[in-house]
């Protein structure tokens, strides 16, 4: 016997490589763009995903001396959250937002003012997408050495902690250990500065770059907070944000950092006892609609840009290919029969509109009742034009009927049925008369049946939150589906169904 | 009631499913230029004639609606005759008249037909309603076969043709299809016809199937199938592989009729044969289609022109040789 094997997948391996190149760009289009999506601007994977949102309201207080007034606040400098909104609320104050310069804040200013002032400045935060690093430090930094006894103490204490270590890792958790002893020294010295005075004193002796910095605990519904003192220290290449003070903070919750080595987080000239306090509370929002609105912002290249009219009906028109997907799958994979290619996809759209249960009993029905009458129509001898319009009016006036029918026996769940396309409809009864005429009933129940079979797969489908929410959110997937569709197209083993037909050749 | 077979053992036998027809077969062998010359009987038939092969008498066409009427001075000429579309597919749009008298015209099924029923089965095809995609059509009228009485209670109101897979020339496998009361009369064996898979050496009956299944004797008239055997076989396989010079078409479904004073004439030729004369011959296509594909690269060249094609007459030797 012969066997061409060779010869045979020599030329399909050729003329394959494009083919299979073509796939795997379509591939890595569509994964790269559904990744970018999702980790560049958020887009999440699935409906319901929440993100939080902190409000964080500043509110500033101090009494006025009849004189201007001019307040400053500095404004979070925190790489790792979002901005997502800000307000100020003050009365008769002139406000200013400054962000370029390195050091953000809000200014508030009144020619004169009297008694005790109130100004608010509300942020909200989002935890940002990436964590993007401070940039490191510029230069080492130098030591301003306190006066004696101080300086002393904090020598001898240096050196004890350098001895006792072997690299800046091993010294930093030794510094911190030597934070909480209750050596003679370190008394001294706490007497006079604070533990994280001390710490950034005998980091910058060790020159290990560190900045003060002061960081908001966000926990939802506290009041009255202010900001606690905290070191970053730079250390392997990254900031590190440690608490010195307090060692009861809930490590789980996150911390906003407000303040960066800056001077100090408000300012009041002609004012005196000023005071800032915040109050934190957390709303959630859907997570894709807070990444439309990013995009929508960013005015990227994107359907969230158009009118929303048009959204809505790209929102249809992109569940089309997951319809086509379907057919291809069934027709050529499990090797279902129906009639018309792409007939079901649009049956499968009309069921969107009437539900599955409605849609399906109003198509047999329409169909059914259509064929009768179509039936008759064939008695007529018509030409082939007018009598597929005579059956065009014909299932309008099924619908029509049935339709009024429906409200009078209250049947409202039954009114969608006008949702069917009706020249659709109209071809499918043409088609399976023809059928039934040609090649009797059976071919017409196994095309009816497959038709029917095929129209609700794609509408599980297309009907599915997630689906729908990735077909049109994720474009990158329709060049997922064009690759699959692509792949099987050359796909060349048995169809399921020819499993069954060709049983008898199993053993012959 | 589903039981399936198993992919790997079908492909050792070599059974051809339709995707591997469609992609490895059709759309490789078969240039979509040509499809008009079979899918229009019309065409078919001159281009027959041109090469000097058999086909069925033409005795006239109706090509516009206002010449409908005038058929019948064609028609009354003639006791029974066919009435066709030129590019029906599946068998659809077929008429077939055994005889006139003063009732009207006599079906196969011994149905009566009146004039105006013919009327309008005429204007039925020139309007398209049985062509592919509703184009508008030609109806053909053709002489009546009279098939040899060897197919005598073998088939149910019509006429039993054999269908040869010609594949580059080399006629690969061949069924008789017996029309069926199931099938209403017509040859299509997803209808209901009965296939019976016949020796290419010889034209004697291998085994047959209805509806994928094998059965033994014909289900409306109950005789046996078993000592099927074709005359004039080595004509018939010559006259099927002369369509392949003459369609152009690598992948082809020859169907031939057997007449009782003509011999085998060309009924019609088909693109896209379809795969149930593997069931009924109890062997999968794909072998042979390779031994012929591997003969082409013995031979060294892949686009053989037409002078380097062994003649049919070689080709039929070499499947009598290899495939009986």
């Amino acid at each position: 016997m012969w066997v061409a094997k060779t010869y045979y997948d020599k030329t399909n391996m050729s003329s394959r490589a494009p083919f299979l190149f073509l796939i795997f760009v379509l591939v890595a289009v569509g994964v790269t763009s559904v990744y970018y999506r999702h980790v560049e601007y958020g887009v999440p994977l699935t409906t319901g995903e929440r993100i939080s949102i902190w409000q964080v309201e500043a509110q500033i207080s101090f009494i006025a001396n009849e004189e201007a007034v001019n307040a400053q606040l500095s404004l979070p400098q925190d790489n790792s959250f979002e901005l997502v909104e800000e307000f100020t609320a003050s009365p008769a104050y002139g406000v200013h937002v400054q962000r370029d310069t390195t050091r953000p804040k809000v200014m508030w200013s009144k020619r004169e003012a009297q008694g005790r002032q109130t100004l608010y400045y509300q942020g909200s935060f989002k935890a940002a997408l990436q964590d993007q690093q401070d940039a490191p430090p510029s230069a080492v930094p130098s030591v301003e050495w306190w006066p004696e006894p101080y300086r002393s103490s904090v020598q001898v204490v240096f050196n004890d902690a350098r001895a006792r270590s072997g690299n800046n890792d091993s010294l930093l958790i030794q510094i911190q250990q030597d934070l909480q002893s209750d050596d003679q020294n370190m008394a001294l010295l706490q007497s006079r500065f604070s533990k994280t005075e001390i710490f950034s004193q005998l980091l910058s002796m060790a020159s290990i770059p560190s900045k003060k910095v002061g960081g908001l605990i966000l926990e939802d519904g506290r009041r009255n907070q202010s900001l606690i003192p905290l070191v970053k220290v730079y250390i392997n290449e990254k900031w590190r944000v440690l608490n010195l003070e307090r060692a009861e903070i809930d490590p789980e919750l996150p911390l906003l950092i407000w303040r960066q080595d800056a001077p100090s987080l408000l300012d009041v000239e002609g004012g005196t006892d000023s005071k800032v306090s915040f109050s934190i509370s957390r709303i959630t929002r859907s997570a894709l609609a807070d990444a439309k609105q990013s995009l929508t912002d960013s005015a990227a290249f994107g359907l969230y840009n158009l009118p929303l009219a048009e959204q809505n009906l790209f929102k249809g028109i992109l569940l089309l290919p997951i319809g086509a997907l379907v057919v291809v799958f069934l027709r050529i994979i499990i090797g279902i029969k129906c009639s018309g290619t792409f007939m079901p996809i649009l049956i499968a759209t009309s069921f969107i509109q009437t539900e599955l249960l409605n849609g399906v009993l109003g198509f047999l029905l329409i169909v059914s009742t259509g064929l009768v009458i179509r039936s008759y129509l064939s008695h007529l001898n018509l030409l082939l034009v007018s009598r597929i319009s005579a059956v065009v009016l014909v299932v309008i006036a099924i619908i029509v009927l049935l339709t009024i029918l429906a409200f009078q026996l209250g049947l409202t769940e039954a009114l969608t049925i006008t949702f069917f396309p009706m020249i659709i409809m109209a071809w499918t009864i043409e088609r399976m008369s023809i059928l039934w005429e040609e090649e009797g009933g059976r071919e017409v129940l196994a095309q009816g049946i497959g038709s029917l079979i095929v129209a609700v797969v794609a509408y599980l489908m297309m009907d599915n939150e997630v689906i729908r929410h990735w077909a049109f959110n994720f474009l990158g997937v329709h060049a997922l589906i064009m690759a699959a569709i692509l792949l099987m197209g050359q796909y060349t083993g048995y169809r399921l169904l020819e499993l069954h037909r060709f049983k008898p050749m199993e053993d012959a | 009631m589903l039981d399936f077979a198993s992919p790997i053992k079908l492909k050792t036998r070599g059974v051809m499913g339709m995707n591997q027809r469609n992609f490895s077969y059709i759309a490789r062998y078969n240039d979509r230029r040509l499809y008009p010359n079979v899918d229009d009987k019309l065409k078919t038939k001159v281009i027959a004639l041109e090469h000097g092969l058999a086909v069925p008498n033409l005795l006239g066409t109706v090509r516009f609606q206002h010449e409908v009427k005038r058929v019948f001075t064609i028609l009354d000429k003639h006791q029974g005759f066919c009435i066709k579309p030129a590019k029906g597919s599946g068998g659809k749009g077929i008429l077939v008249i055994l005889k006139t008298d003063e009732k009207g015209y006599q079906k196969a099924n011994g149905d009566v037909v009146s004039r105006k029923e013919i009327v309008r089965h005429i204007s039925n095809i020139l309007a398209g309603l049985f062509s592919l995609g509703g184009a508008s059509d030609v109806a053909l009228i053709e002489s009546l076969i009279e098939f040899d009485p060897i197919f005598e209670g073998l088939s149910h109101g019509g006429v039993p043709d054999i269908r040869m897979i010609v594949f580059q020339g080399y006629p690969v496998m061949s069924m008789l299809r017996l029309a069926t009361h199931a099938s209403d009369g017509k040859a299509n064996l997803h209808q209901g016809a009965v296939g019976v898979g016949l020796d290419i050496a010889t034209g004697s009956m291998l085994g047959a199937v209805q509806f994928d299944r094998p059965v033994t004797e014909h289900p409306d008239t109950g005789k046996s199938l078993e000592d099927i055997k074709i005359k004039q076989w080595q004509n018939l396989l010559l006259l099927s592989a002369e369509c392949y010079e003459m369609s152009g078409l690598g992948y082809l479904g020859v169907d031939i009729v057997l007449d009782k004073k003509l011999g085998p004439l060309i009924l019609e030729l088909n693109a896209r044969p379809g795969l149930a004369i593997q069931t009924a011959n109890r062997i999968g296509l794909l072998p042979r289609l390779h031994a012929i594909e591997a003969l082409k690269q013995k031979s060294g060249h892949n686009n053989i022109t037409r002078k380097r094609i062994p003649r049919a007459h070689d080709r039929v030797a070499f499947a009598i040789k290899h495939f009986g």
